[in-house]
Formats: structure tokens, C-alpha cells, sequence
């Protein structure tokens, strides 16, 4: 445990005074920044005004910008650090494989969730302070949303990293994954595939296969419940769960899913040669 | 060989299609000191890396009777380990320091106290960034580290290479006091830079063991030669090669006066080598 800990910290340490931190922190900063600047909490949509409206956004942005800066910038540093030389030396220190596998998990699942959060907290209490109706209900649940949405990408991007011998090919294939989550949306190939005729129970498979179309599902569902601005696909995952169920879905597969694909990295990165 | 601090049977490494190691079988006993020596591709730093169980390989490797790659954190609890090239942290010296003792098991304190002997003033540089630090202080930090310690094994890649003449003779000493307890494998390309620290070569090419072979070594790493150098005239240029030396010159600045470590006589007999027409006279006393 105490390894465990002490490569949490040394990750979050290195990460802290990293270029892409600071970059990360200041998009997530900055979309919040942005939406109070261009008076997000005074409009209105579908009857959400104040605060619902501003997080509403915030988890939509986040859901675009968040899954490809976690993917690229895990497989970035922990290849970077590979192919640097990093890992040669760390690695010679007595430590465990799973407290060192591990410990980097923690200290960087740390260092992708706070930005994310503390700019949705920051405008809580900005609105709090303000005077605004704060809606816990949904400030909780997008809380949920977005450490499982950091944590299923981040697994994502453990296995990629245990996985790619170079930042490049590391780099590439966080790219790759990325797109095909994209390109299977239910707006996008999905929507095309259903108009095709294709069978409806493959692509619900499909779509809730797709942690990008669960979160994306999941969020919508709470600002819009009879679904008008979604597409077929989560129209019927929705008839099949209810909001209710749906919403927990859309919490424990994607969680599940960054955990297994964090275990099968670790199983790779134990097995293989370290560097 | 079963009390061997390292054995190694049959130890293949294969990088896709690439044979890397091909059949290595070596026995090191405790105490002995090693120059692991070839050239580029030779092997060398892949056999240090099954060594520190980094690679998964064929073949059996034991390090003091354990597997690195089953028992890692019991055999790299018996390792110092000195890259070639230091790693780019971007944490400060202090948590570099703090972090290597709490896995180590040791006191940061007496890893600062080689530093400190090494020249190096660890509580001066304790807040900045270790990637940002001169090529020769990061290497004095990584040697402390790896001395701080009650490693068995020591295992060095070029690790004198960045030091300056005075840290080499600190280092040198250094390792004398570790010669009855630890083996020492010194990796590097060229056996001239290593030859006086070790007692025992093994030269590798193309993945193989091409030689292994004892050192008559008469100069201990404690040795110091009393030095005298005349020149037949003066010449800045020979003056700045000898900084970093401690030499003390005339008046005139003809004659030159130092001690030069016993395993550092050959690298300095190869600087004077570039000022032959200079000088007139030169000697090196033991004692």
C-alpha cells in the first residue's frame, strides 16, 4: 500500500508540472469560464434555465473534449516515459508491478478527474453564491457521469499503453479507438446502419457497447426525457431500460469497462517486457 | 556455482525476429567487479535489463539465488542501479531522494551524504526539478542513489562518464569501501574507461560472451600517484585541460604539481598524450 501510494503521489507530482495538465486544466477552467461569461445560466432551452442549463452544456463539452484528452495524453506520458528511459530506471527501484501499475492508475485518475470537477464545483458555488437554484440532483449524478466517463478512458488508455511499444503507435491507436467510438454513434454510422435496415437488436448491441453513446445517452436523458433530439438507437435503449435503469447502465458498464480494460493492461504490462 | 551473486544459464532475448542474447552463460561472484564491455548492439544493456527483470527472457536468470522477474522486489532490493542516461523527471531532487529511500529502505539522509561527498549540495538543489539539473549532477544524484544504500549488487552503466576528475576520485573511493560486500558490473563501450575499477571482463558481441577474463589489477581504487609535469613553455590550452585536476603551478607556470587517482591514471595519461610536444618532463609516484 504505502508503494502504492507513493507512485500515486510521484505520478501526480510529475504530472502537475506537466504542459498537457496545464493545458487540460485550463480548457475544462475555461469552458466554465466561458459559459458564465456568455450568460448560459440566464438562457433558456426545452424549459432548463440557471445552473441545469449551464451543466447541461458543461457535460456535453465535456463528453467531446474529455474521452481523446485522456486517451492521448495516457498513452502520451506513460509511452513518453517508456521510450525515455523513465520507466528504466523507476523500474530497477524495488517496487511492485501492481503497486507501480496501480499507483500510476490512481495518481493519474486523480490528476484527469479534479480539473473536470472543480470547474463543475467552481460553478456551483458560483451560482450558490449567486443566488441561483442549484439542482444537487444533476450536479451529483454528472458528478458520477464524469469520474466514470475519466476512469473508463483511462483504463482505456492503460491497456493501450501496455500494449504500444511506441508513443507513436500508442498514439495512433488511442486515435483510432477513439474514432471508431465516434463513428458509432447513433447521429452518426448507427443512425445510417438503422436506416439501412439493419437489425434493431444489433444496433442497441452495438450502441450500448459504445461508452461514448452510453454517456452521451445517459447525459441527454436528463435534459431531455422523451429523447427529441436523440437518434433511433438511444430512443430504443431508453424504451428497453427506462431512465431509471438506463441511468445506472450508464454508470457501472463504463466502469466496468475502463476496470477490465485496466486489468487485461496490467496482465500485458506483467507478463511482457516492461520496457 | 549455486552461491553465485549472479547466474546466468542459457539466457536468450529475442526482439521479434532479432536475437539479441543468444545461449549466455555467466557465473559473478560476490565481490567480483565486472566490465561489461562491446560495442553498439552488442547486448549489454538488454543483459543488464533481464538482470533488473525488465525483460521477460529464456534462459535462467538468478540474482543472489532469486528470480528477478518472480521475486522482483526482493532481488531489486539488493540492486543500486546507475542508468547511462538519466532519466528526464520532472520531480523535484528532495522527492527523488525521499521516494528511492522509502522503496529502498534506506535514510535520505546518507543518500544526501554521498551526494555531499560527490560534490554535490543536495539541500541547494532540493526544490528543482532533476531533469533541469547539469548532465554531471544528475549522474552524482543517481551514483548516491544507488551508493546511499546496502545494495549487493551494483550495477553501473558508464557511470564515471559525465563525473569530473575530482567526483571520479571520490567515486573511485566510494567504491572501495564497497569491494568486500557488493559485486559491481561497470557496463561500457570502451574498456580503457574501465578497466581500473574492475578485476574481471567479459566482453560482448552480437548477443554472445566473447571473452571473460581475469584483471591483473596491482593499483587499488584507493591508490593516489604524486604527479610533476614540466612544460617546455606555457600554453593556456594545457592549463585548461588541467581544470578540474587540482594541480598547483609556478610562478612561471611551467612546472605542475597534483595527485591523481590510481584507477584514473590511464584517462589522464590520454589527456596529457594531446600536449606531448609541451612537455619536457612528467612523473606519476605511487604513494
Amino acid at each position: 500500500m504505502k508503494q502504492l501510494l507513493l507512485t500515486a503521489r510521484l505520478d501526480i507530482v510529475e504530472s502537475l508540472r506537466a504542459r498537457w495538465f496545464q493545458v487540460y486544466t485550463l480548457v475544462f477552467g475555461g469552458i466554465v469560464a466561458l459559459l458564465f461569461v456568455f450568460g448560459l445560466t440566464e438562457s433558456r432551452v426545452l424549459g432548463f434555465i440557471g445552473l441545469s442549463r449551464l451543466l447541461v452544456t458543461y457535460i456535453q463539452l465535456t463528453m467531446a473534449i474529455l474521452p481523446i484528452f485522456v486517451l492521448i495524453t495516457t498513452v502520451r506520458s506513460v509511452a513518453g516515459d517508456r521510450e525515455a528511459g523513465v520507466f528504466e530506471y523507476l523500474l530497477a527501484l524495488p517496487i511492485s508491478l501492481g503497486a507501480w501499475f496501480w499507483g500510476k492508475i490512481l495518481g493519474r485518475y486523480a490528476v484527469i478527474f479534479a480539473p473536470v470537477f472543480l470547474a463543475m464545483l467552481g460553478a456551483t458555488l458560483w451560482g450558490y453564491f449567486d443566488g441561483i437554484e442549484i439542482p444537487w440532483g444533476m450536479f451529483a449524478y454528472y458528478t458520477a457521469l464524469l469520474a466514470v466517463m475519466a476512469l473508463c478512458f483511462l483504463g482505456i488508455g492503460m491497456l493501450l499503453s501496455a500494449v504500444a511499444r511506441t508513443t507513436d503507435v500508442a498514439q495512433g491507436a488511442a486515435f483510432l479507438v477513439w474514432l471508431a467510438l465516434l463513428l458509432f454513434l447513433d447521429l452518426i454510422l448507427l443512425g445510417v446502419m438503422i436506416q439501412g435496415r439493419i437489425d434493431p437488436e444489433l444496433a442497441v448491441a452495438i450502441a450500448l457497447a459504445n461508452p461514448l453513446q452510453v454517456f452521451r445517452t445517459a447525459a441527454l436523458a436528463m435534459f431531455d426525457p422523451q429523447l427529441i433530439v436523440l437518434g433511433p438507437a438511444a430512443y430504443v435503449i431508453l424504451d428497453l431500460f427506462g431512465a431509471a435503469g438506463f441511468r445506472i447502465f450508464a454508470l457501472v458498464y463504463p466502469a466496468a469497462l475502463g476496470i477490465g480494460a485496466a486489468l487485461l493492461g496490467y496482465h500485458l504490462f506483467r507478463k511482457g517486457d516492461l520496457l | 556455482m549455486i552461491d553465485a551473486m549472479i547466474l546466468l544459464q542459457n539466457l536468450a532475448k529475442t526482439f521479434r525476429r532479432a536475437r539479441v542474447l543468444n545461449g549466455i552463460d555467466l557465473a559473478v561472484g560476490l565481490g567480483e567487479r565486472v566490465a561489461l564491455i562491446g560495442s553498439n548492439g552488442a547486448g549489454k544493456t538488454t543483459l543488464i535489463r533481464c538482470l533488473l527483470g525488465e525483460y521477460a527472457c529464456d534462459g535462467t536468470v538468478r540474482i543472489d539465488g532469486l528470480d528477478p522477474r518472480r521475486q522482483r522486489t526482493a532481488v531489486l532490493g539488493k540492486i543500486g542501479f546507475v542508468p547511462q542516461l538519466p532519466p528526464p523527471l520532472r520531480m523535484p531532487v528532495g522527492q527523488l531522494i525521499e521516494f528511492s529511500a522509502a522503496l529502498c529502505g534506506t535514510d535520505p539522509a546518507r543518500i544526501a551524504a554521498v551526494a555531499g561527498r560527490l560534490g554535490l549540495d543536495v539541500e541547494a538543489i532540493r526544490t528543482r526539478q532533476f531533469v533541469r539539473l547539469s548532465g554531471g549532477m544528475k549522474q552524482k544524484l543517481l551514483i548516491a542513489i544507488a551508493l546511499g544504500r546496502d545494495a549487493r549488487l551494483l550495477i553501473m552503466d558508464e557511470p564515471a562518464a559525465n563525473l569530473d576528475p575530482e567526483a571520479r576520485k571520490i567515486f573511485f573511493d566510494l567504491l572501495a569501501q564497497r569491494l568486500e560486500d557488493a559485486t559491481m558490473i561497470i557496463s561500457s563501450h570502451r574498456l580503457d574507461e574501465v578497466s581500473s575499477l574492475v578485476n574481471r571482463v567479459v566482453e560482448m558481441d552480437m548477443g554472445r560472451v566473447v571473452l571473460d577474463d581475469k584483471v591483473a589489477e596491482d593499483v587499488a581504487l584507493t591508490d593516489v600517484f604524486a604527479c610533476r609535469i614540466v612544460l617546455k613553455r606555457f600554453e593556456p590550452a594545457f592549463a585548461k585541460a588541467l581544470d578540474g585536476w587540482n594541480f598547483d603551478a609556478d610562478a612561471e607556470r611551467l612546472v605542475w604539481q597534483g595527485a591523481v587517482a590510481g584507477p584514473d591514471r590511464l584517462r589522464f595519461l590520454g589527456l596529457m598524450s594531446r600536449y606531448t610536444g609541451l612537455v619536457s618532463d612528467l612523473s606519476l609516484m605511487e604513494g
